[in-house]
């Protein structure tokens, strides 16, 4: 596995795309921090533009490159590997240059401005950790998406409705459903909710750990309350590594069953 | 030795292959023959695992290859449309897969054979169709296996290169291996299949030696035979 992990790794290294996705954040961290002139703000904006940006990177990326590998992932079927290797290869090599655009990307503007002689280091750490995840995640449905479409166009849409309704629209039903229902009890049922969307998830997480939450008001503290423990932290992670894990192996159990 | 029983397989409603039987003995050239849309692919992928039948088995060397990968170190695949990763060059991706199946090759030679120097170090998406064609044949041949499944290999070649490819096959053979090939080219089929197998809709029609088929269909030409079995078929 590790060779096709390594030929997609560089396969993408190579390509124009992943420059461009590496300045982008570049370009990104220096006028944030710049902007901002303090790290902890620059953080915060960071972290709104991350969760909305990495997901739909993510998931371009993982459509893109399933169809425009399609060629070598046929030259790879005939050869004796097996097919897990070849797909899990490939998701893990395309979602470990994206992660490292990321963390590069962004890793030196901060590094210039002087990071480590700031207390934001573990704030800006938990930032990459979650966009590392949210790439691994939405890298993985979008592979799931493409592989049971052999229609590109089609491919593309459904990968982007779901982008969008993980993004956007998720937190709209959220916010209605919390309206409708508002002369209940909602704590519980707001804590569950958020954990069903891997970007909502990713913010709460972020949120909190910046110590803004007394902002959020009652339900920040019952958030606080929950994720600020070990236990909240190491469940959110938890549910985090599920939403890798269970389409991850649905790409291999689809993958075993496709014809090319 | 492939045997192959009750092989049927569908894409979505079109049923495809209807219950194939059909064995392949170890040695000697195969030609799988058959109009457009017959099967002749999907067959082939089905040996190779790239398509997973509905119902029925393949064996090869008396395994089941069903979820199995090892098998394929023996087979060397020669696809109809030659379709690279595109922004590798030639060199890149011949090593790529020396890299991959970790074999003793013979890639300096056929480069060599086909010319394909001044390429190595273009890009395959800049290739002329017939040049992809021969870096497709150099990395179907360069590994010394024990079967050759070669699809439509004659697309875009020159005489000249048809000629070496002719003769490459003929080598393989001598040295005992089996090779299955499949073609639109009667000509080319004629002169070096030792056996063919005929498929119309998903079905075998006919099987056995070019002799067989010429004096079944009573012509002295193989091309009027295929032909004949077509029009009598209203294909």
């Amino acid at each position: 596995m590790f060779k096709i992990l390594k030929y997609s790794f560089f396969d993408l290294m190579r390509s124009r795309w992943s420059y461009v996705y590496f300045l982008f954040y570049l370009l990104l961290g220096f006028v944030l921090l710049f902007l901002n002139n303090d790290v902890s703000k620059a953080i915060i904006t960071l972290l709104n533009i991350i969760i909305v940006i990495v997901p739909l990177i993510g998931t371009i990326f993982g459509i893109m490159y399933y169809y425009n590998s399609r060629e070598f992932t046929e030259l790879l079927l005939a050869q004796p590997l097996k097919r897990t290797t070849i797909f899990l290869g490939q998701y893990i090599g395309l979602s470990v240059s994206l992660s490292l655009s990321l963390l590069l990307g962004l890793g030196i503007p901060f590094l210039v401005y002087g990071l480590f002689e700031s207390s934001e280091i573990w704030n800006f750490a938990s930032l990459i950790i979650v966009g590392v995840f949210l790439t691994f995640i939405f890298v993985a449905l979008a592979m799931n998406i493409a592989l049971s479409n052999e229609n590109r166009i089609k491919g593309f849409g459904y990968a982007i409705l779901v982008w969008l309704f993980m993004a956007v629209i998720y937190d709209g039903l959220f916010l209605i459903s919390l309206m409708l229902f508002n002369d209940y009890p909602l704590d519980k049922f707001s804590l569950i909710i958020s954990m069903f969307n891997p970007i909502d998830l990713s913010r709460i997480l972020i949120l909190l750990k910046l110590d803004i939450s007394a902002l959020l008001g009652y339900t920040g503290a019952l958030f606080n309350k929950f994720f600020g423990t070990n236990w909240g932290m190491f469940i959110s992670f938890f549910v985090l590594s599920c939403w890798i894990v269970i389409p991850a192996w649905i790409i291999v159990y689809k993958s075993m069953r496709k014809d090319f | 030795m492939i045997e192959i029983t009750n092989l049927y397989k569908n894409f979505a409603k079109v049923e495809v292959l209807k219950g194939i039987n059909l064995e392949i003995k170890k040695g000697g050239i195969f030609a799988i023959l058959g109009p457009n849309g017959s099967g002749k692919t999907t067959l082939i992928k089905s040996i190779l695992g790239m398509v997973i039948p509905r119902s029925g088995e393949i064996f090869i060397n008396s395994t089941n290859i069903h979820n199995k990968w090892d098998y394929r170190k023996n087979i060397n695949y020669l696809p109809q449309i030659a379709n690279f990763p595109n922004n590798l060059s030639v060199i890149e991706l011949i090593d790529m897969i020396k890299n991959l199946r970790e074999k003793p090759t013979n890639d300096i030679e056929l480069i060599e054979l086909f010319a394909l120097k001044p390429f190595l170090d273009k890009k395959l998406r800049n290739l002329s169709g017939g040049t992809r064609q021969k870096v497709n044949i150099v990395l179907a041949f360069m590994f010394d296996s024990e079967m050759l499944i070669l699809d439509e290999p004659t697309t875009g070649l020159d005489p000249v290169s048809l000629i070496k490819l002719k003769k490459m096959i003929q080598l393989e053979k001598e040295k005992g291996k089996t090779i299955i090939i499949t073609s639109h080219i009667m000509s080319f089929v004629e002169e070096i299949a030792d056996e063919v197998v005929f498929l119309l809709d998903g079905n075998i029609y006919f099987k056995g030696t070019i002799a067989q088929l010429k004096s079944q269909t009573q012509q002295t030409n193989l091309e009027l035979a295929i032909a004949g079995i077509l029009t009598e078929n209203n294909v």
